[in-house]
């Protein structure tokens, strides 16, 4: 588990695209007030923006949990959802892979823009993504 | 028919109900939820009248066998009373605290009397006063929760205002247009987005369009999708689109999540986007110098 050792400061409920953006602020709130670098907000929130998405459209809305750890090195999220689960995650994280009309560089594109990164799936009980973020790299 | 638990408290308000009145009215402005500042003597007393005789159905219809609960029909009108006292006291500025003690005032009023009447009934009186202290706390609660419901609707409201305003196309020059995007682009504003520029495309009869994101502060899949989406739209229209504003950061983290902008032109800040575009519609922006040079030839 990516997240052993963090401590979760916050936790957001996923329901409508309101809360994406909501959810983009608490985690790039959280990072600038720790100091990181502007980029790897950007990069972390971003990668965020999609695993948040996916739990709406994909997962009909979930819960995300934002994680700090000592020392301030990275920052965390593990996002919760409900849905179907993912029939194939190995396709899933192929870019260009899409079920709905959309670019199908989410997944893939949040693990590259991750520095851990994590997923559980379990047919009907829903998805679980982890990642975490370095805070500096300075 | 059960008879009520709260007779007592029906009685005084039968037998009393202009003194009780004017004791509340009294009681409220010592407890400082009087705003004479906003409110008439006269509309002050009007309210609180037509709130006590609510009151007083309630108690005679629905307070039987101690069970209260607001939400019965019995209360219905105490409900719709509430709720528009306090929509009118919200207009004028009154504080969701003040309201909550003006009701709250009543309190005190009733006990006076209920000690009054049931001196020698201990029992009964210990009983009324639970109950009314109930009943009277429920008001103020449910003051509170219309002042926030009022709350609520004018930020829905403030936030469909704010999604009109933030897509606001722009007139640069004969022929080109911008749109600066701020803040978050959902699908909602995306599609406003794309329908507002194709329509000042054609009022204006645009032929470079230039989309602004330096207040874009992520630009992930989806609204990558949009961009490319509107991007082909106006080409579509025989507009060319120019997308402005990449910052370096952004630039990076599209190129991980493997963003393909494909034959979208784009330009890192609005000022070369311009130079392009005036360029493409056949202007030059020059010094005044320069340009007096130009002229004498």
């Amino acid at each position: 588990m990516i997240l052993k050792g963090g401590r979760r400061i916050a936790l957001l409920d996923l329901v409508t695209d309101r809360d994406v953006a909501i959810a983009r602020r608490r985690v790039g709130d959280a990072m600038a007030k720790r100091g990181c670098r502007e980029l790897m907000q950007t990069r972390f929130v971003t990668a965020v923006s999609e695993i948040a998405r996916n739990a709406i459209v994909h997962g009909g809305g979930g819960r995300l949990a934002i994680y700090e750890f000592p020392g301030n090195r990275k920052i965390g999220i593990e996002c919760i959802d409900e849905g179907p689960g993912i029939a194939d995650v190995e396709q899933a994280m192929t870019d260009g892979f899409s079920t709905r009309d959309s670019l199908g560089r989410g997944l893939g594109g949040a693990k590259r823009l991750s520095h851990e990164f994590e997923i559980e799936t379990h047919g009907e009980t829903g998805t679980i993504v982890r990642m975490t973020g370095l805070q500096n790299t300075r | 028919m059960p008879e009520t638990n709260l007779k007592t408290v029906l009685d005084i308000l039968k037998d009393d109900e202009t003194g009780v009145l004017t004791d509340w009215i009294e009681q409220a402005d010592e407890d400082g939820a009087k705003r004479s500042d906003l409110f008439s003597e006269r509309e002050e007393r009007d309210q609180a009248a037509s709130l006590l005789r609510a009151f007083r159905s309630g108690v005679r219809d629905g307070y039987r066998d101690g069970d209260f609960d607001l939400e019965d029909d019995y209360w219905a009108d105490l409900r719709g009373i509430l709720a528009e006292i306090t929509y009118e006291r919200v207009e004028r500025g009154v504080l969701p605290s003040e309201m909550a003690s003006f009701v709250l005032s009543l309190k005190v009023t009733m006990f006076e009397r209920l000690k009054e009447r049931l001196k020698e009934e201990p029992d009964r009186l210990v009983n009324e006063i639970l109950l009314v202290t109930k009943a009277i706390d429920a008001f103020a609660i449910y003051t509170t929760e219309v002042f926030i419901r009022e709350r609520e609707q004018v930020i829905e409201r403030q936030r469909d205002e704010m999604l009109e305003l933030s897509t606001p196309v722009v007139e640069l020059w004969d022929k080109v247009l911008t749109l600066p995007l701020i803040g978050t682009l959902d699908s909602l504003r995306a599609q406003e987005v794309m329908e507002n520029l194709l329509e000042a495309i054609v009022a204006k009869q645009a032929e470079v369009v230039i989309v602004d994101i330096t207040g874009v502060k992520t630009v992930d899949t989806q609204v990558a999708q949009h961009l490319l989406r509107t991007a082909a739209a106006v080409r579509l229209m025989g507009a060319q689109c120019i997308v402005s504003g990449i910052s370096p950061k952004i630039a990076q983290t599209m190129v991980q999540l493997g963003v393909d902008v494909g034959e979208v032109k784009t330009r890192s800040s609005i000022r070369n986007a311009l130079t392009d575009a005036l360029t493409a519609v056949g202007v030059a922006i020059l010094p005044i110098e320069r340009l007096d040079r130009v002229t004498a030839k």
